[in-house]
């Protein structure tokens, strides 16, 4: 059915869009802006906030722009008189609970609130002030998120955000009227809850009632500190965002001047978690080929398919609360960041002969839920807390601005070597699909001894921002042996977004899909739409983000990680072969069961 | 301008109660076209009796216009303004004529299940209605008809007899009411095109099925044809429930019903208007003057106007749903405000600014319950202001 064109006046110009346009999208298009708080583009519609009421003439109320659809012959005021009494009133209602400490509040300078107060200029304390005692201390138990009801406006974009997006609902609404809040299962401690730490919430939350975990003093302590090195890693999709916590546009890669600045910052190395990365794939792809020999031939039922990817954080600990009985799918491969904090503290501690005890290893991740990670107790096969410190890519951006950086002067950089060295196979495991489009690079030229059957390498079946994709590859003139795998075709399905996670976890729970291999990523858009990257975050900045990622790959002089120099070399010097003894005890590990509520 | 001065009538059409009168009016309604019988509703004039007063053929005639093969029917049977009490009466004396609206605006709409939302606190009248909707069903098979009654508790939030809450509720999600439009005649109980309707009105349905638009016509004024049931409380010597005629000035009823010395009238709850003594003479109760979904509260002179409107307020800032700013906020505000007047925290102006704040939440609110807060809000202070700041 073909939509129709629906002609309508907003501040008396005429405009005609397509039926079901709302009106605030309608007065977008005539380029007039009409303030919103609680509408999010990634979300449903609320409409519960109501500072983007607007005039519609022979109405009896205002309408929610964000709510209302056009209709024939509509005709619609922004800016009357009502609508901006109106919308004063809603500005102060809101500050009337609000906890207004700006100046010490993260968000400063970032928060949709604060800058609707400074353009209406809300200043004169005509209402009473409702905030509640009880909302002045904030919930700092999670490791990742911390939530300060004091500086929530209700606008349930985090409720919508996790349930829709993520499926979790870890965050909902309580009770009503003056009590309503935005709470969790029985108001328990963010860490005692479903919550897995994805931060999809704060990427969403308009003001700063939903905030990361600050790293930032722990990390400029260890650099003060004489007696310890510190080296720094980055993840794949840090590079293509970060220019955003800096004044560029959506889409740059900055690798070389982050680079530069982490070294301006004062780390002793800086190196790259795309080396990790490439590991991670020698890791995972032979696990998956040994995984499909077990089944396929020796018919070892200890042994389960599909093998599910586990780089992912905020994806683990969704399947151990969610989904535990697949537990034994997940891959046993660490995340790259662990696996590079594992490698770290022994073999590159032994290259540049410094204690294990006395480096400290901080990241750079995309991401609130590695902050989790790094403390679970699993990772400290070094001995030692394998990771120290993870700094999202919006804290680094704060660091490079307290370090007096001026960014876009920097001349690039490279990275340090050993541990610095990268592919693009390593690069997209920023985006989603990227992980299984890189373990296929590798783990069919391992199988046939050739490339992928695809142009320039490019899977593309498993690019792009569709939920769920799926994409199978007949595997054809094996090397002897993998005999057992002439003529198997590969089913691999890839899932970003944990609610597309739960689609897929159910098919394979009643046994309506026969894959092999799937990767999931906790975020909308894979690592690139991280609850640790740059605010804001809509489907068009995630779309760029990957083109950028998908351009660095093509950029990259080595595409495959088993042709990573570094992984060679750690092969060859340490570790022996891809899921050998020693990659087990360092580089692989095991999950729990975590109870629902 | 010239006033219809009604005098004060009783009438008996809801509650009379004639054994297997209502299976006999179902039996005869369905034989009927069912676009004659939206004209007959269309033509008595009957207006939804739940408080928004729409027109009841209207609704029924633009459900059946959608096109779509799930339709439902919802009797809102949530009654909860406070000082409404006559919905829990209609369902205790006369269940089978309720039911029969139901079937009927089934019928006529083309929906094929029916359910009765009922307030949480009347489960005690779960027990004889489930029997009597059992009962119902089985007529129903009996006649061929494919309709079926079901019962849907509520768990005690005033805002869930807001229609489009009501649905939520009903889906079993939070009861927070929804944009519109979409209208439930359009997308209603699972987003599919609904009449909800008040118990009363239902009721009237039937009877107007039964006497003829002209019968029901004859009562009332133009604007408000029929009768309505009023719930009658505060100080009153006859507190209960009455059937009276449409379009009455306030002074008759306060002449039939007040202890001599009232001095105001809460019309349509805690919702609704409150109206002084000077008034009672050119205020009419119906449509065109203060509508009602039923509550008629009396207040003596004994009785502070300050200490009601807490209470009211009280109230709104408890049920609000709490999502919406003008209302979740506003309502606080009005509360602390008065108390800050009162106190002398703030000057008598103040209420000044508390009347502004209510004309916002009046247009800007999400929903019928922020929009309402202003009634009883202005309507006192305007009357009371001296009781209000001494
Ligand atoms: C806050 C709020 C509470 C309401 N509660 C009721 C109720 O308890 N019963 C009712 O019939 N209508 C109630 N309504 C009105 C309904 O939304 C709806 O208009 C009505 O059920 C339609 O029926 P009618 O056309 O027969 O009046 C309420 C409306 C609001 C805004
Ligand atoms: S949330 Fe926004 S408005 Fe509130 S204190 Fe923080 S910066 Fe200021
Ligand atoms: S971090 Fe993720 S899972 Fe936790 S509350 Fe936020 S959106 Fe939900
Ligand atoms: S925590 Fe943030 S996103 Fe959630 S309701 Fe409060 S202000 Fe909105
Ligand atoms: S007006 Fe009140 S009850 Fe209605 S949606 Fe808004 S907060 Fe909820
Ligand atoms: S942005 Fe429209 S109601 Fe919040």
């Amino acid at each position: 059915m073909s939509k129709y064109m629906v002609n309508l006046k907003i501040n008396n110009m005429p405009v005609s869009v397509e039926e079901g346009t709302t009106i605030l999208e309608a007065a977008r298009q005539l380029n007039f802006k009409i303030p919103t708080l609680c509408n999010h583009p990634d979300l449903t519609v609320a409409g519960n906030c109501r500072v983007c009421v607007v005039e519609v003439k022979g109405a009896r109320q205002l309408s929610a722009a964000c709510a209302t659809p056009v209709s024939e012959g509509m005709e619609v005021f922004t800016n009357s008189e009502q609508v901006r009494t109106s919308r004063k009133h809603i500005i102060e209602l809101l500050l009337s609970e609000h906890n207004s400490d700006c100046t010490k509040c993260q968000k400063n300078g970032s928060c949709e609130l604060q800058s609707l107060a400074f353009e209406y200029r809300v200043g004169d304390h005509v209402l009473m002030s409702l905030l509640k005692p009880e909302d002045l201390i904030p919930d700092i138990s999670s490791p990742s998120i911390v939530k300060d009801n004091s500086k929530c406006i209700h606008c349930q974009r985090c409720v919508r955000t996790c349930a829709e997006l993520q499926g979790v609902s870890a965050l909902g609404v309580a009770f009503k009227g003056n009590h309503q809040s935005i709470s969790t299962f029985l108001n328990k401690p963010l860490n005692e809850v479903v919550c897995t730490n994805c931060g999809q919430c704060i990427n969403r939350c308009p003001t700063g009632a939903l905030t990361e975990r600050n790293n930032i003093e722990d990390v400029w302590n260890a650099l003060y500190d004489p007696n310890k090195f510190v080296v720094v890693q980055t993840a794949p999709a840090v590079r293509i965002a970060l220019g955003e916590e800096l004044g560029l546009e959506p889409g740059h890669r900055v690798t070389g001047k982050m680079v530069a600045s982490l070294r301006k910052i004062g780390f002793n190395k800086v190196l790259d978690t795309d080396f990790s990365a490439d590991l991670t794939i020698m890791e995972e792809g032979f696990e998956l080929l040994n995984r499909l020999r077990k089944v396929l031939v020796e018919k070892d039922e200890t042994v389960k398919l599909p093998m599910m990817t586990s780089c992912s954080p905020g994806w683990i600990k969704f399947i151990e609360h969610i989904f535990p009985n697949l537990n034994d799918h997940l891959s046993t491969c660490k995340s790259p960041q662990q696996m590079f904090g594992a490698v770290a503290k022994t073999y590159y501690a032994d290259k540049v002969n410094v204690k294990a005890q006395d480096m400290v290893v901080v990241s750079i991740m995309p991401c609130t839920a590695k902050k989790f990670e790094c403390d679970r107790p699993e990772m400290r096969s070094s001995g030692f807390k394998d990771v120290d410190y993870v700094l999202t890519t919006r804290e680094l951006g704060l660091m490079i601005r307290q370090a007096g950086i001026d960014f876009a002067s920097l001349e690039p950089e490279g990275y340090d070597s050993i541990l610095g060295e990268s592919t693009g196979a390593a690069v997209i495991f920023g985006a989603t699909g990227g992980v299984m489009e890189a373990a296929l690079r590798t783990a069919y030229e391992v199988v046939t001894g050739r490339e992928v059957p695809f142009t320039n390498l490019d899977i593309k079946p498993v690019r792009g921002m569709e939920g769920v994709k799926e994409a199978s590859i007949k595997i054809k003139n094996v090397k002897p042996e993998f005999a057992h795998l002439e003529g198997v075709e590969l089913n691999v399905a890839v899932a970003h977004g944990l609610a597309n996670a739960r689609k897929v976890m159910e098919s394979v729970q009643n046994g309506t899909s026969n894959y092999h291999f799937i990767e999931i990523m906790a975020c909308p858009g894979g690592c690139l739409g991280g609850g640790g990257q740059p605010i804001p975050t809509s489907k068009e900045i995630r779309d760029k983000r990957a083109e950028a990622i998908y351009e660095e790959d093509l950029n990259m002089p080595i595409r495959k990680s088993h042709e990573n120099p570094d992984v060679v070399a750690i092969y060859e010097e340490f570790l022996g072969e891809p899921n050998g003894h020693k990659s087990h005890d360092l580089l692989h590990t095991h999950y729990k069961v975590r109870n629902r509520y | 301008m010239t006033m219809e001065t009604k005098k004060l009538k009783k009438v008996d059409i809801i509650f009379e109660n004639i054994p297997g009168l209502s299976y006999s009016i179902l039996e005869k309604t369905i034989k009927r076209n069912p676009d004659d019988i939206i004209l007959d509703l269309i033509d008595s004039g009957l207006k939804g009796r739940g408080g928004a007063g729409f027109p009841t053929g209207l609704k029924w005639k633009f459900t059946k216009n959608e096109d779509n093969p799930v339709k439902y029917v919802i009797c809102n049977a949530d009654e909860g303004e406070p000082g409404t009490f006559k919905d829990r009466e209609i369902i205790e004396r006369v269940p089978d004529k309720i039911l029969t609206g139901i079937a009927i605006c089934g019928y006529v709409i083309g929906a094929k299940e029916g359910y009765i939302y009922l307030r949480g606190e009347y489960n005690f009248l779960l027990k004889n209605l489930v029997k009597r909707v059992e009962e119902f069903n089985a007529f129903l098979k009996k006649i061929h008809l494919d309709f079926k009654v079901m019962i849907r508790s509520g768990s005690g939030a005033y805002v869930c007899g807001e229609e489009s809450a009501l649905f939520e509720s009903m889906e079993g999600y939070r009861g927070e009411p929804r944009n519109k439009p979409p209208y439930p005649t359009v997308a209603g109980y699972n987003w599919k095109p609904t009449v909800i309707n008040n118990v009363e009105t239902l009721v009237f349905a039937t009877m107007i099925c039964h006497m003829g638009p002209e019968k029901f016509k004859k009562l009332g004024t133009t604007d408000s044809r029929g009768s309505k049931v009023f719930s009658v409380s505060g100080d009153t010597p006859i507190p209960g429930i009455y059937e009276l005629e449409l379009g009455m000035p306030l002074h008759r009823f306060v002449e039939e019903f007040g202890d001599g010395d009232t001095k105001a009238v809460q019309i349509g709850g805690a919702s609704g208007f409150c109206v002084t003594r000077k008034k009672f003479n050119d205020t009419i109760i119906g449509f065109e003057g203060i509508p009602t979904g039923g509550s008629m509260m009396i207040f003596n002179s004994s009785r502070s106007m300050y200490n009601i409107l807490h209470d009211y307020l009280e109230f709104f800032c408890e049920e609000s749903c709490g999502q919406c700013t003008p209302c979740r906020i506003g309502c606080q505000q009005l509360l602390k405000g008065i108390e800050a007047v009162k106190r002398g925290e703030r000057p008598p102006s103040y209420l000044e600014e508390l009347k502004k704040l209510t004309a916002t939440m009046k247009i800007a609110s999400k929903c019928g319950l922020g929009q309402s807060v202003g009634n009883p809000f202005n309507s006192i202070v305007d009357n009371f202001r001296e009781e209000i700041i001494y």
